[in-house]
C-alpha cells in the first residue's frame, strides 16, 4: 500500500469579486500516493489551477473564502500558521508554474534564485548552495551548467528556464511536486523533454507528482490517475486506463475527441460546443448540461453526484452505465466512420 | 563597456554643440531688438553704443560670433574656463556668478532629495502594503494634495506658520556652512522640505503603483513558493524591481533641479541658478540667460548619461549597444 502524499476533502474556493461570487473551485476531493502522477485535466476556467494553489496557499486569501481539507502528510496546510506552511512550501512540497519567462525573477541570477532557495530552509554556506545548485542544473539536463548558473533569467531560452524552475522546485527533495501546465508556453518539442524529465525526476526521486494540464493527450503519456474537472468540480476519476478505455462522462468524451489522432487516419477533431460557464452564475443541475448532446430530463435540476455508477470509476452524471456504454460506442464509431465517408 | 561610455560622452558632445547653437540662435539672432541696446544701459548715445558693440564683438558676422561663442566655452576665454563672458548688468564675468549659484542650488536639490526620496519611498511601500486600507487613503490624498499644491503656496503658508508664528524657523535667506553647521541648516530645512514635499508625493503614488504591479507578478509567487518570508518576498524580490525604474526618473527630477528651483529659490531668497535666470531675464542679460540655459542642459544630459549606465548595472536584460 502506497503512501499517501495529499489528501483533499471537498475543497471550496470561493471569491467575492465586485461582479459576484466567483466558484472557482465547488466541491474538489482527490488524493496522490508516493511514487504516483495524478494528471487534472480540464479547459481553462475549470478550477484546476486554483484547486492546486490554494493548497499551497498561493491565492489572495483576503478575496477568497476557503473551506475544506488539504491534508498533507497528516497535517491540514490550510490551518497551518505562516511560519510552519513556509517549512513546507518549497521543502516537502514545491510547484512549478506554467510560464517559466515570468517566473523567474527578471533581475536575479539564475544560480542566485537556486541558492536562495537552497537557503532558505538548509543552513548552508554559499559555496555549498551553489555547488548544489550546478549538479542540479546538470541533473535537469542544462548544459554547461557552471556557466549557465551564473546567467540571468533573459539568456535562457524557454525550456531551459522550465528546466531551471524544476531544478528550483527539487532542491530539497520534495516529497509532492505540483506542476501547473509545466508546457503550456513552450515548444511542442520542448514539451515533450519537460515531461520526461518530470516523469524522470519522480521515479529517481519517489515523489508524488500532480500534472495539471489541459491536454488529456499530455496525461496518457505520464499520468497513472486522471481527474477530469468542469466549472469547479471533478466529473470523472479514475486510473488512466480505465478513463481513456472506457470514459463515462460525457465531458471527457468531448476532450477525447478534440485530441487530434494520428494513428487514425482521417478522423476529424469535434470540439465541444458552446464555451466554459460563468462561474458566478453556475447552471443548475449538472454545470454541463448546457453543452451536453445527451441531456435529459433530471440533467437541469438534480446536480449528479460524483459516485461510481457501476463502470468502475466514479463520475457524476445521471446517464445509466448501459446508455453510456452505447452512447460512447456510437460516438467512436461515428467518429471512424468519417474515415470511410 | 568603456566604448560605450566613449560613445555615449561622444553623443554628449553633439547634443550639447546643437543645444549651444539653439541658444545662440534663440538669444542673440531671432529677437528683433538689439543686442547692443540691452548691454549700453539706459538711453545710450551712438558713440556709447558703437563702442558696446566692439567691445562685445557684435559687429562680427553671425557665424564668426557663433564660433566664437563655442570656441569660448570649450577653451575658455580671459575670465578662465568655460568662457561665458561678461554680464551686460553687472560687467562682471558670468562663470564666478553660475559657478556660487549651482552650489547653493545645489545644497537646496540634494537635501531636497534626501528628504523625498526617502519620504516619498517609505510611504509609497506603507501605502501599496495597505493597499485601500485607511493608511493608504490618507497617504494617497496627502500625495494628491502635494502634488496639486504650488510651491509658492505652500512655501509662503510654511514661512508664515513656521518662521513668523512659531519661529521655529529663522526664515529666509542663504546663510553658507562655512558661517556655521546652525544658520545653515536653519535656513535650509524648510526650504527643502517644501521643495521635496511635492516630489515625495509623486514618488509615493509611483512606487506604491511599482510595487503594487510588481506584488502581481508570476516571479513574486515563485518566492513565495519557494517558503520566503513574506518579509523577503517584499524587500527583496518586490522592492529590487519595483525600484529600478524609479532610478531614471530621480535623475532626470535632480538634473532639472540644478538648472534652478525657481519658485523654492524666490519664496526663500535664496541665491541660486533660479534666482539668476529670473534676475537675468527680466533685465534681458543676455549673456547670463544663456550660459544658465547651456549649463542647464550640460547637467541634463550628463545626469541622463549616468542614469542610463547605473540602469544598465541595474538591470541585466538592458545592454549596452
Amino acid at each position: 500500500m502506497a503512501e499517501t502524499l495529499l489528501e483533499v476533502k471537498d475543497l471550496k474556493v470561493h471569491f467575492n469579486t465586485p461582479d459576484g461570487v466567483v466558484k472557482a473551485v465547488d466541491g474538489v476531493s482527490f488524493s496522490v500516493d508516493r511514487g504516483e502522477t495524478l494528471g487534472v485535466v480540464g479547459e481553462s476556467g475549470s478550477g484546476k489551477s486554483v484547486t492546486c494553489l490554494t493548497a499551497l496557499r498561493l491565492v489572495n486569501l483576503e478575496t477568497a473564502d476557503v473551506s475544506g481539507e488539504v491534508i498533507f502528510k497528516g497535517r491540514d496546510l490550510l490551518k497551518l500558521k505562516n511560519d510552519e506552511l513556509r517549512k513546507v512550501r518549497g521543502k516537502e512540497l514545491a510547484m512549478v508554474f506554467q510560464d517559466p519567462f515570468a517566473c523567474l525573477h527578471p533581475l536575479y541570477r539564475v544560480g542566485d534564485q537556486i541558492v536562495e532557495a537552497i537557503r532558505t530552509h538548509d543552513d548552508c554556506g554559499k559555496d555549498e548552495a551553489a555547488k548544489r545548485g550546478i549538479e542540479l542544473l546538470a541533473a535537469v539536463g542544462i548544459p554547461r551548467p557552471a556557466e549557465r548558473f551564473e546567467d540571468y533569467p533573459h539568456q535562457y531560452s524557454g525550456g531551459m528556464r522550465q528546466r531551471a524552475m524544476i531544478a528550483m522546485a527539487l532542491v530539497h527533495n520534495p516529497d509532492l511536486l505540483i506542476a501547473d501546465e509545466p508546457t503550456t508556453a513552450l515548444d511542442v518539442t520542448v514539451q515533450a523533454q519537460i515531461l520526461e524529465l518530470i516523469d524522470k525526476v519522480k521515479q529517481d526521486f519517489n515523489i508524488g507528482v500532480i500534472l495539471i494540464t489541459h491536454d488529456l493527450g499530455v496525461v496518457s503519456d505520464v499520468a497513472q490517475k486522471v481527474m477530469v474537472m468542469y466549472a469547479g468540480r471533478p466529473v470523472e476519476v479514475g486510473s488512466r486506463d480505465e478513463v481513456f478505455r472506457q470514459p463515462l462522462h460525457p465531458y471527457t468524451w468531448g476532450l477525447l475527441e478534440s485530441i487530434p489522432r494520428v494513428d487514425q487516419k482521417g478522423t476529424r477533431l469535434i470540439p465541444i460546443a458552446g464555451a466554459p460557464p460563468s462561474l458566478i452564475r453556475v447552471p443548475t443541475g449538472c454545470p454541463f448540461h448546457p453543452r451536453c448532446p445527451h441531456r435529459f430530463e433530471p440533467c437541469d435540476k438534480e446536480e449528479p453526484e460524483l459516485v461510481d455508477r457501476g463502470g468502475g470509476h466514479p463520475d457524476a452524471c445521471h446517464l445509466t452505465i448501459e446508455d453510456k456504454k452505447r452512447l460512447w460506442d456510437e460516438r467512436e464509431s461515428r467518429r471512424a466512420g468519417k474515415v470511410a465517408s | 563597456m568603456g566604448r560605450y561610455i566613449a560613445r555615449r560622452l561622444m553623443y554628449l558632445v553633439l547634443v550639447l554643440l546643437v543645444i549651444t547653437l539653439f541658444t545662440f540662435v534663440i538669444f542673440y539672432v531671432l529677437p528683433p531688438s538689439d543686442a547692443a541696446l540691452a548691454a549700453a544701459g539706459k538711453l545710450p548715445t551712438p558713440e556709447i553704443l558703437a563702442e558696446v558693440r566692439e567691445q562685445f564683438g557684435l559687429n562680427d558676422p553671425v557665424h564668426v560670433r557663433y564660433v566664437n561663442f563655442v570656441r569660448d566655452i570649450a577653451l575658455g576665454d580671459e575670465y578662465g574656463w568655460p568662457g561665458f563672458g561678461i554680464s551686460f548688468d553687472t560687467r562682471s564675468p558670468v562663470k564666478d556668478e553660475i559657478f556660487s549659484r549651482v552650489g547653493v542650488t545645489l545644497q537646496l536639490a540634494a537635501g531636497a532629495a534626501m528628504i523625498w526620496l526617502v519620504l516619498g519611498i517609505a510611504t509609497g511601500i506603507v501605502s501599496a502594503l495597505n493597499r485601500r486600507k485607511l493608511v493608504d487613503r490618507l497617504v494617497m490624498g496627502f500625495a494628491l494634495f502635494g502634488i496639486s499644491a504650488p510651491v509658492f503656496a505652500v512655501g509662503l503658508a510654511a514661512l508664515y506658520l513656521f518662521a513668523y508664528r512659531w519661529e521655529i524657523s529663522p526664515g529666509t535667506g542663504y546663510f553658507p556652512l562655512s558661517e556655521g553647521f546652525g544658520p545653515w541648516f536653519g535656513h535650509f530645512w524648510l526650504p527643502w522640505v517644501v521643495l521635496a514635499l511635492q516630489y515625495a508625493a509623486f514618488y509615493a503614488r509611483m512606487v506604491r503603483g511599482n510595487l503594487l504591479d510588481t506584488m502581481g507578478e508570476d516571479y513574486i509567487r515563485t518566492a513565495r513558493a519557494k517558503g520566503l518570508s513574506e518579509r523577503k518576498v517584499i524587500g527583496k524580490h518586490g522592492l529590487r524591481a519595483s525600484l529600478t525604474p524609479i532610478v531614471t526618473i530621480f535623475g532626470l527630477d535632480f538634473s532639472l533641479l540644478l538648472g534652478g528651483a525657481v519658485l523654492t529659490e524666490t519664496v526663500f531668497n535664496l541665491p541660486g541658478v533660479g534666482q539668476l535666470i529670473v534676475r537675468s531675464v527680466a533685465r534681458s542679460d543676455l549673456p547670463v540667460v544663456v550660459a544658465v540655459t547651456v549649463v542647464a542642459a550640460l547637467f541634463v544630459s550628463f545626469m541622463s548619461l549616468v542614469v542610463d549606465i547605473l540602469y544598465a548595472y541595474l538591470d541585466p536584460r538592458v545592454r549596452y549597444t
